[in-house]
């Protein structure tokens, strides 16, 4: 009973010492520090990951978006609306054409869905992540530039 | 459950002379809003109960207006730890009803996946739980290894946490090159360390003393309050979904499942950080034969299931976690359910925690890893 | 001239020990997150030094807050009573050998007796706030401190059986040939750790923090407090550390007086060169430093444990240590 008694007492100080050793080791190894200063030091985020969504323009401010609304149907939320104009090509022909990229980023989770969905590969997530804005207005956005168009040879 | 007008007691209205308190829905220990009413008398516990749905959102009745690829982004939002495999549960679910089958690859990368967010999940639990008993400190180095994973999913699956990275079929794209040579860090960085979170934590006096012989479940128990997980296994009960009902690739894999005996919250803990390492021996068993080839098989772009009903079962870090589709051969599924682990397992925190101490039910409610946007869905 | 005292020595005081206050609240976190891998303040002034007098302001410029139905005169008066007994604290403390304020006969009964009023402060606050957290808080507060009195009491009465003395001033002289942790006889360093132990739980640190238990009671008896009197509350924490250190450091390491080897002519002189309110201070931190080790390495007990401990462990340990020192002084076996 009385050697249980000093033995449990030994063995608890061993074990509360150990910890000790361990909060100790790392207060004197500063080189272990793991804090990232934010603001100061940003974060280079993975080429993947999921920020916004955004429409690619080439050089010549030409777009691959057919204004086809797949987008539109893949999104869970309704964050992507897409309003489209009747144009007349070279040859004469009546032909669907993408007016407004209309993207709520307030209502994005960030799925990704869409982009599996763009059959022209005319949308892709970015990997930005400061989105933070004090008018939400501000984060409904249009994604096509002014004055862009579609690119030749996408149907 | 408890009604409005019993919870909001006002001081003088105590019942039998015991103080009724409530311990949430904002409080440091209840991991989000939950809201326990916890009847006292002194410092024992005389009966508690959880009252729910703070954050409720309605996810099972949203579903049935989202296509099949649609809905399995909610699901993220649900058990946020272990987001990769309610996803997996969803695809399995609709590829049950669709009948594909899925690339080797696919299938590699999705159990990969999981046992890395059952890793993460786990190590998250560790250092929220020693928090839950006073200790901080390792809540920070717990985060620093999970951290390396979730670097790793960010890279190849472009979040940290609400993943939607499976889609039916297989995975949303392959991963990195580098995917291999990132875990394979992990787990050496992971496995030179646990020693000291071992020194720190599992053989610390206090914390055992904290830990052992309170919140004890029955065997009989865990199985009549249909508890699941690390909660039931704990307890000696075999319900190791990825052992009884094998998915995917898990019927080939040579893996223990971790029991304890004793049923109490030191035996809970124990069976998780068993499971870290049996997750880390199935990621290094995968990863020695990882194949090459595609990594998600052709779908239709409009996916409709077969009119009928469709259930799958997996074992997610908190337990088993189960979708139930009804379909009436429409592109949106007519009725979806969820059986998720959170639920059961709070169903039987009333009973284990009567006659423990207030400081007892914080420990208890740690070891039940609850996630609360999973019970109120 | 003694009017001047009446001004001076209470304004010295209290600006001191603003002070060190502030200092321990930097110290804290600093030693905390260096612990726990992070950096810690380090936005306001150099190194962060300037963080918690920021924080003061802060506490300072907020709403003086109090819910509805509390008991406004008690209330009130908790964070008064919680700062005021570390002051009263202050006065028998010896920084130097000239710097005390007043060298009392019972300086050591002087600052237990004292100390223990702190509980009563608690009590109020719990009682006042009409919460039940708070409530649970301040009875777990009464149950803890008053027990800990015990084998803190004893463990202090064994160094006043070595030194002879309840007089600080004598109590340093005595250690004058070497601190009596050093001098290392088995009674002083069993009633050092007991002590150590004991004056943890008496400031209500982890893993002893059961009053106010965050993650159990959310903040205990100062749960509804905010604002300048949780700046009360908060700062009295801290100096109740600092003094009750400082004890520690005049029984156990000899005061202010320098670190001296035997046969080391040489090297006790260059220690003699240092002056003696730093070598006071350095040791005081050094405790503080071991009792904020203690807090960020260990989880917190549970309220049967706590009491356990006491009852069943550090009593019969200190009365048996008691004992045990006593029969060495009757049989001269003592290093004078």
């Amino acid at each position: 009973m009385t050697f249980n008694y000093i033995k449990d007492l030994i063995h608890a100080i061993r074990s509360l010492l150990k910890g000790m050793k361990i909060t100790l080791k790392y207060f004197f190894s500063p080189k272990r520090i793991i804090t990232q200063q934010y603001p100061t030091m940003k974060p280079v985020l993975a080429e993947k990951f999921r920020g916004e969504v955004v429409l690619i323009h080439d050089e010549q401010n030409e777009h691959k978006c057919t204004g086809c609304t797949s987008c539109e149907i893949a999104c869970p939320n309704g964050t992507i609306k897409i309003v489209t104009k009747q144009e007349v090509n070279e040859a004469g022909k009546k032909k669907k054409a993408l007016d407004v990229f209309v993207y709520h980023l307030e209502l994005c989770t960030m799925c990704g869905l869409c982009v599996e969905a763009c059959p022209t590969a005319a949308i892709y997530m970015k990997n930005s992540y400061e989105h933070s804005t004090f008018d939400r207005h501000t984060l409904l956005r249009k994604l096509n530039q002014e004055g862009s168009k579609l690119q030749s040879g996408i149907e | 459950m408890y009604q409005t007008k019993d919870i909001l007691l006002s001081p003088d209205q105590h019942q039998d002379g015991y103080t009724v308190i409530n311990i949430g829905p904002q409080h440091p220990s209840t991991h989000g809003v939950l809201n326990l009413v916890v009847t006292l008398d002194g410092e024992i516990i005389k009966d508690v109960q959880p009252n729910l749905g703070f954050i409720h959102r309605s996810i099972e009745k949203m579903s049935e207006s989202l296509s099949y690829r649609q809905f399995i982004y909610v699901t993220s939002r649900m058990d946020y730890l272990s987001s990769h495999i309610n996803n997996h549960a969803c695809c399995l679910c609709v590829e049950q009803g669709l009948e594909i089958e899925i690339p080797k690859r696919g299938q590699y990368i999705r159990m990969i996946m999981d046992e890395l967010t059952r890793v993460s999940s786990h190590l998250l639990w560790w250092g929220a739980q020693s928090m839950d008993l006073g200790a901080f400190t390792p809540y920070f180095y717990a985060f620093r290894e999970r951290d390396m994973i979730t670097d790793i999913f960010e890279k190849n699956c472009g979040a940290r946490l609400t993943m939607n990275y499976m889609v039916p079929g297989g995975v949303m794209w392959d991963v990195q090159s580098d995917f291999m040579d990132d875990i394979k860090k992990f787990i050496k960085q992971y496995q030179s360390r646990v020693h000291e979170y071992h020194d720190l934590v599992t053989y610390n006096f206090i914390f055992q003393k904290r830990m052992q012989h309170i919140g004890i479940i029955s065997k009989e128990d865990a199985i009549s309050f249909g508890c699941s997980g690390p909660v039931a296994r704990g307890s000696n009960f075999r319900c190791d979904i990825r052992k009884s009902y094998p998915y995917e690739l898990y019927s080939s894999l040579d893996f223990n499942e971790s029991l304890e005996t004793s049923g109490d919250c030191f035996s809970r803990y124990l069976v998780r950080i068993k499971e870290i390492d049996e997750s880390i021996k199935i990621i290094e068993a995968l990863m020695a034969d990882f194949p090459e080839g595609d990594f998600q098989a052709k779908t239709k772009a409009v996916l409709k299931l077969p009119k009928g009903e469709f259930y799958q079962k997996v074992e997610t870090a908190r337990g088993e976690f189960g979708v139930y589709i009804v379909s009436d051969g429409g592109a949106t599924p007519y009725r979806i359910k969820y059986r998720s682990p959170g639920l059961s397992n709070l169903s039987i925190l009333n009973k284990i925690s009567q006659g423990a101490k207030i400081g007892d039910l914080i420990a208890i409610l740690g070891t039940l890893d609850l996630v609360i946007p999973d019970i109120d869905r | 001239m003694t009017i001047l005292k009446f001004i001076l020595i209470p304004i010295i005081i209290i600006a001191l020990f603003s002070i060190i206050g502030m200092f321990l609240v930097y110290m804290e976190r600093k030693v905390c997150a260096f612990m726990q891998i992070r950096i810690g303040p380090n936005r306001v002034g150099k190194f962060g030094m300037l963080q918690t007098v920021a924080d003061t302001l802060k506490l300072v410029l907020k709403e003086n807050f109090s819910p509805k139905y509390i008991d406004k005169f008690l209330y009130n008066l908790a964070p008064l009573l919680a700062i005021i007994i570390p002051f009263v604290l202050t006065i028998p403390i010896a920084y130097s050998k000239s710097w005390q304020i007043w060298d009392i006969n019972i300086g050591v009964l002087f600052i237990t007796a004292f100390s223990s009023l702190s509980v009563i402060s608690i009590l109020i606050a719990g009682w006042a706030s009409n919460n039940k957290y708070s409530m649970i808080g301040a009875l777990r507060s009464g149950a803890q401190i008053i027990s800990y009195e015990l084998s803190g009491g004893l463990a202090i009465l064994t160094i006043v059986m070595f030194s002879q003395s309840l007089k600080i001033s004598e109590i340093i002289a005595s250690q004058a040939n070497g601190w009596w942790i050093i001098k290392g006889h088995i009674p002083v360093i069993v009633s050092f750790c007991i002590y150590m132990i004991t004056i943890t739980a008496e400031c209500n640190r982890a893993p002893f923090d059961l009053t106010e238990a965050e993650s159990e009671l959310t903040a205990g008896f100062h749960t509804e407090y905010s604002g300048m009197k949780f700046a009360l509350f908060f700062l009295a924490e801290y100096l109740n550390i600092f003094i009750l250190s400082a004890l520690g450091v005049i029984l156990y390491l000899g005061g202010w007086q320098p670190f001296h080897l035997p046969n080391l002519l040489e090297f006790n002189n260059i220690m003699d060169f240092i002056p003696a309110p730093i070598w006071f201070f350095f040791k005081v931190f050094l405790i503080i430093f071991i009792i904020m080790w203690f807090r960020w390495t260990f989880p917190r007990l549970r309220i049967d444990q706590l009491l356990k401990l006491e009852w069943h462990f550090l009593l019969p340990l200190s009365l048996l240590n008691l004992i045990f020192g006593f029969i060495l002084i009757m049989l001269n076996f003592i290093v004078k």
